[in-house]
């Protein structure tokens, strides 16, 4: 008797599936149709994209190639600044970029390494985080003013490479402190485990197995924060100064290549030059990018 | 509650665990864990999963310290000292009771490295010792003769089962008394399984080997003693239900659940 209805419960069932699988309606536009509209549509967005970044290199390259030379980039700028070479100003990107890296790596390095592993999780390491992302979001120009109060006023330290890569640090220590936390955690608890299996401090598992192994996406981090201080303008601007000059202690003021760009464009006196500091400035951004891909493909 | 067949004596136990409750922030999942470990014999543990036997494991060498908000009731003793006891540190203690996992785990270091990081852990640093530590270790651990000209090779370049005995000789190479093995062969081939278990059967006679399985014929082939652990209700404790030596646990179940289970009825 039971076996028997159940079988009628299920032919219901399905019946009644079937029925209402009846009613299903074929679109207005054919599958097929519909299937090769969005394939354009997606092929198209994916080309815009694509385009949109070989226009701009194609630009800058254009029209900054012909003007780059031994002497551009390794001369002294000439008559108002506008002609001439540049080298002063790579060098001033260079010396804050390296110095900026100096003071933020090991910050947010240690920063990262006390969220992932130290800090109990919970509430107050949200709050940490949820700052961290924020400060990703401050816009530059804002932590140039804030560089410029602190570093250059408050701290006296005046326009110099010191109140620039300071500020510029300010600007990575979200960056490297988070990708920093990423690769921490990336290290599986395997790993970790057979460490501590083995009689491992917390210390020495951290500092042994944990780090070397992140080793590869924290350098990448840090090369990808390297190449964003390297593009800044807004915040080198109120803290670096705009005067020539060939930086020797951290103390000295200078004129980074984004603000040497910035000046010769908003003044139109030499477009030739901003050019080729566009590009060069651009080359040496794919430069650090591409190393950072290196890393990571590196480190698998 | 739990029913004991011919199982080990204190005096010739390695670990002792007497009324030992254990609980995950809130969550009580071991409870009422009476059992004497052989020394120097293979014990296996066996049950469903989420029955807490990998649980229990980990309590052996604290393990689960590293997992915030759990702790312990009862005691659990190795060589007679409770290992819980205040002033007890986790980190010499896993010295003396190594552990080796589901998924082998070599550092990604090259072979030699991997070996030679328990004994640098213990402050040797001689080049000669540490060759010496490092042969021996790889040696007892069958992986010498495959692995002795690429010392130098990283560690992860193996395949799963020689990077599972390299895991072993990783242990072996700071001497430990007890060896903790979670499910070691259940990510591995099976040729590489019956090398592991060779191995075992080697280290026994001068090692204390505690292996948890999900394979019914790897606990029969290589056991001396098997206990049975089970959660019979979602969310109530996990318990021991029966222990005893393994031909008796395979061929004469007295407990009702215990047969089923081997048998294959459930789990």
């Amino acid at each position: 008797m039971a076996d028997q209805s159940t079988q009628t419960d299920e032919l219901t069932s399905r019946e009644r599936i079937k029925r209402a699988l009846s009613h299903g309606k074929a679109g207005r536009i054919s599958k097929d149709t519909s299937n090769k509209v969005m394939l354009g549509v997606f092929r198209a967005a994916a080309y815009i994209t694509t385009l949109v970044l070989v226009a701009i290199i194609a630009y800058v390259v254009i029209n900054g190639l012909p003007h780059i030379s031994p002497d551009f980039i390794f001369g002294w700028p000439e008559g108002v600044n506008a002609e001439g070479g540049i080298w002063p100003t790579i060098v001033s990107t260079i010396y804050v970029t390296a110095l900026a890296m100096l003071i933020c790596t090991p910050i947010a390095v240690l920063a990262a390494v006390y969220l992932a592993e130290y800090a109990k999780q919970g509430r107050l390491v949200n709050i940490i985080r949820y700052a961290a992302d924020a400060l990703a979001s401050v816009p530059s120009i804002v932590m140039g003013l804030f560089g410029y109060a602190l570093f250059v006023e408050a701290m006296g330290l005046g326009l110099s490479m010191l109140s620039a890569a300071m500020s510029l640090a300010l600007l990575m220590l979200p960056i490297v402190m988070r990708t920093t936390e990423e690769a921490i955690r990336a290290v599986p608890r395997y790993i970790r485990w057979g460490a501590y299996g083995l009689g491992a401090t917390k210390w020495q598992v951290v500092s042994k197995i944990v780090l070397p192994s992140a080793f590869g996406r924290i350098a990448t981090g840090i090369v990808l924060a390297i190449g964003r201080a390297i593009g800044e303008t807004a915040v080198v601007l109120y803290t670096m100064g705009q005067a020539i000059n060939m930086p020797i202690t951290p103390l000295d003021s200078g004129r980074p290549m984004t603000v040497h760009l910035y000046l010769l464009a908003n003044d139109g006196i030499n477009m030739n030059a901003a050019y080729g500091t566009a590009l060069l400035l651009m080359i040496i951004i794919l430069a650090f990018n591409l190393f950072s891909r290196y890393l990571s493909r590196r480190s698998r | 509650m739990s029913v004991y067949q011919s199982a080990p004596t204190p005096e010739s136990s390695a670990i002792i665990a007497k009324d030992f409750d254990f609980w995950y922030g809130d969550f009580h999942a071991l409870t009422g864990l009476d059992v004497n470990i052989a020394r120097n014999k293979i014990t296996a543990f066996i049950g469903p999963s989420g029955c807490g036997k990998s649980t229990f494991l980990r309590c052996m060498n604290r393990m689960n310290d590293l997992i915030e908000g759990t702790h312990v009731s009862g005691s659990m003793s190795l060589d007679g000292n409770n290992i819980y006891a205040p002033g007890v540190d986790p980190v010499d203690l896993r010295r003396r009771v190594g552990m080796i996992f589901q998924q082998p785990n070599p550092f990604p270091k090259s072979i030699y490295e991997n070996v030679a990081f328990g004994p640098r852990l213990q402050g040797v640093t001689s080049k000669s010792d540490l060759d010496d530590i490092v042969e021996e270790s790889l040696k007892r651990a069958n992986l010498w003769k495959e692995v002795s000209n690429q010392l130098s090779k990283d560690g992860l370049a193996l395949s799963g089962g020689q990077q599972q005995r390299l895991c072993i000789a990783r242990v072996l190479a700071v001497q430990p008394d007890v060896l903790l093995m979670d499910e070691p062969c259940s990510a591995i081939d099976p040729t590489s399984v019956q090398k592991v278990e060779d191995l075992m059967a080697e280290l026994a006679p001068e090692m204390t080997i505690i292996i948890v399985t999900h394979s019914m014929q790897q606990a029969a082939r290589i056991s001396d003693y098997t206990a049975f652990f089970l959660q019979e209700v979602a969310g109530e404790p996990a318990t021991l239900i029966e222990y005893g030596q393994t031909d008796a646990i395979f061929t004469s179940p007295m407990d009702r659940r215990t047969e089923d289970y081997i048998t294959g009825r459930f789990g």
